[in-house]
């Protein structure tokens, strides 16, 4: 009887561990499904002319090199615009505000912003950025308002990775007779630094795909011109995609849109994988 | 404490609050300068609580409070024209954990020195081999400071942190249970380091062993409640207490 009931137990073991691979197994064929349907489709139209080329025949031909680029732009921009200024808010919500009640409601406050959605993003920049300062439909507008869609990501990120140094490293500090800005810059930031990165990484992920805050603030249908400024119009991957699907006539633009998602999805995870070297080369230096 | 010798800390009446909970009352002793001096007591009697009046470093705690005087080298160290990071320059402190930063034996010690401006790098590392000779570390590490201070054993680290302290030139040096999380053996190397120490700092220790004390201790005060029971040469304190409590405690009968 007792046999049996062990016996039992390790068929549930079983049962329950097959359960779980198969979850598993689940969510990484979603991933590979996608991947793999993108690229079949895609890869065929994706060789060096498009991508150095400009689309041509009414986007029916050619290339994507202006999506391209001012995808590069415009996640390059909202990068530069959140990343100091995410972690220079984390840095003061972790390390000089009082433990306060404002404080926690700036934290509610943020973590909301990270919860509004995308196309909310998009009017409030088409109304402040693009009408209120006069930016215009351009890539500086874009790419503000794409880094205030990343913002809270970039300050929750930053806020974890501060808060997981541990007090010792400031006390041993502090004790020696150092300021506090001082501390942060040589101790604290340095060992938060790979977690900050984590932060910027899935900013830029999710930036580099977003749509909606770019269609009324920096994104157009199609231009002859590269952008040769901050205040010009600019061609997104994502954006191009859409315009191929949606507004195209003919069925050669299928190929094309599959083509620029390959592109899309490769420049995601190459970024992925370029800061998570970073990140750990980082690490190694902390242990 | 003796004719000859110099008050390095005096305390006068320090109270000391967590919020509303009173940790200290009427603190009153005088620290002399070259000598070590114990704070014994159970725990919770206040002796770290102390310990960190001396630096400062309650100040990180919110809702504390201060009554009374603290003056090292002259100087009242709360009143409102003191630097806390010029106080803590001179008063160094090392912790119950050993804390080393995760960066290499010799980034741990230069830190302090460049953090406060020197940055000749011959200077730097003559300031780190003194710091290390000075903390009985150098012979062990000298072939490998550029390697992580973490990779070094529990004793190691606490020596590295005492160099690090030593390294920004302080005159006093605190010490909150150094030898707590240490074996045997890298306690007695602590212990005979701060015997060499006192030559050249004034050292405060507070330990949780009597023995300790006994062993390494010119003074003593014995702490409970968050009150000085006796304070005395260690000596007087140990063989012939004048309080019925702190004879308690030293036999052993409570704590």
């Amino acid at each position: 009887m007792k046999n049996n009931n062990l016996q039992y137990r390790h068929l549930k073991e079983k049962f329950v561990f097959s359960i779980l691979g198969l979850t598993l197994l689940a969510a990484v064929g979603i991933l590979g499904l996608i991947i793999y349907f993108i690229f079949s489709k895609g890869i065929g139209v994706v060789d060096l002319e498009f991508l150095t080329q400009m689309p041509t025949n009414g986007m029916t031909e050619g290339g994507i090199l202006p999506a391209l680029l001012g995808s590069f732009y415009l996640v390059s921009g909202s990068i530069l615009f959140a990343a100091p200024l995410g972690v220079f808010a984390a840095i003061y919500m972790t390390e000089y505000a009082d433990k306060s009640k404002t404080l926690r409601m700036i934290r509610i406050g943020v973590n909301n912003l990270a919860g509004v959605p995308s196309v909310v993003f998009g009017l409030f920049g088409l109304s402040v950025f693009v009408k209120f300062f006069n930016f215009g439909v351009s890539i500086l507008s874009g790419s503000l308002t794409l880094g205030i869609v990343i913002l809270p990501t970039i300050i929750r990120a930053s806020e974890e990775a501060l808060m997981a140094v541990p007090d010792e490293y400031r006390h041993a500090s502090l004790a020696l007779g150092i300021t506090k800005w001082e501390t942060i810059k040589r101790v604290v930031l340095p060992a938060s630094i790979p977690g900050i990165i984590t932060g910027c990484i899935l900013g830029v992920g999710r930036v580099a795909g977003e749509t909606a805050p770019i269609i009324f603030t920096a994104a157009t249908f199609y231009t002859a011109n590269l952008p040769t400024s901050v205040f010009d119009e600019a061609m997104a991957l994502p954006y191009h995609i859409y315009a191929l699907v949606t507004a195209g006539t003919s069925p050669k633009q299928v190929p094309l849109a599959y083509g620029t998602a390959v592109v899309l999805l490769f420049l995601v995870i190459s970024i992925n994988l370029v800061a998570t070297l970073i990140r750990n080369h980082y690490g190694r230096l902390n242990d | 404490m003796m004719e000859n010798e110099t008050k390095t800390i005096e305390i006068k009446d320090l109270d000391f609050y967590y919020g509303d909970f009173q940790a200290l009352e009427n603190v009153t002793f005088d620290i002399p300068e070259n000598k070590v001096t114990a704070l014994i007591g159970p725990s919770g009697c206040g002796k770290s609580t102390f310990l960190r009046t001396i630096n400062r470093m309650n100040d990180l705690i919110d809702g504390t409070r201060v009554d009374g005087d603290v003056i090292v080298e002259g100087d009242d160290i709360y009143k409102d024209e003191i630097d806390v990071v010029e106080l803590r320059k001179e008063v160094g402190m090392v912790f119950q954990e050993p804390n080393p930063f995760p960066k290499s034996i010799y980034d741990n010690i230069a830190y302090g020195p460049r953090a406060h401006g020197i940055t000749d790098t011959e200077k730097l590392d003559e300031i780190v081999e003194n710091s290390l000779k000075h903390a009985a570390l150098w012979d062990e590490v000298d072939d490998r400071l550029d390697q992580s201070a973490i990779g070094i054993s529990g004793g190691q680290q606490q020596r590295l942190c005492i160099a690090r302290a030593l390294a920004v030139d302080p005159d006093i040096l605190l010490m909150d249970e150094p030898t707590s999380a240490l074996d045997p053996v890298a306690t007695a190397k602590i212990e005979d380091l701060i015997d060499d120490l006192k030559e050249e700092y004034t050292i405060v220790i507070v330990t949780h062993s009597m023995q300790q004390a006994a062993r390494i201790s010119d003074y003593t005060a014995f702490f409970l409640m968050g009150e000085v029971i006796e304070h005395g040469p260690t000596q007087k304190i140990f063989e012939k207490p004048e309080n019925q409590k702190t004879e308690d405690y030293i036999t052993g009968r409570f704590g």
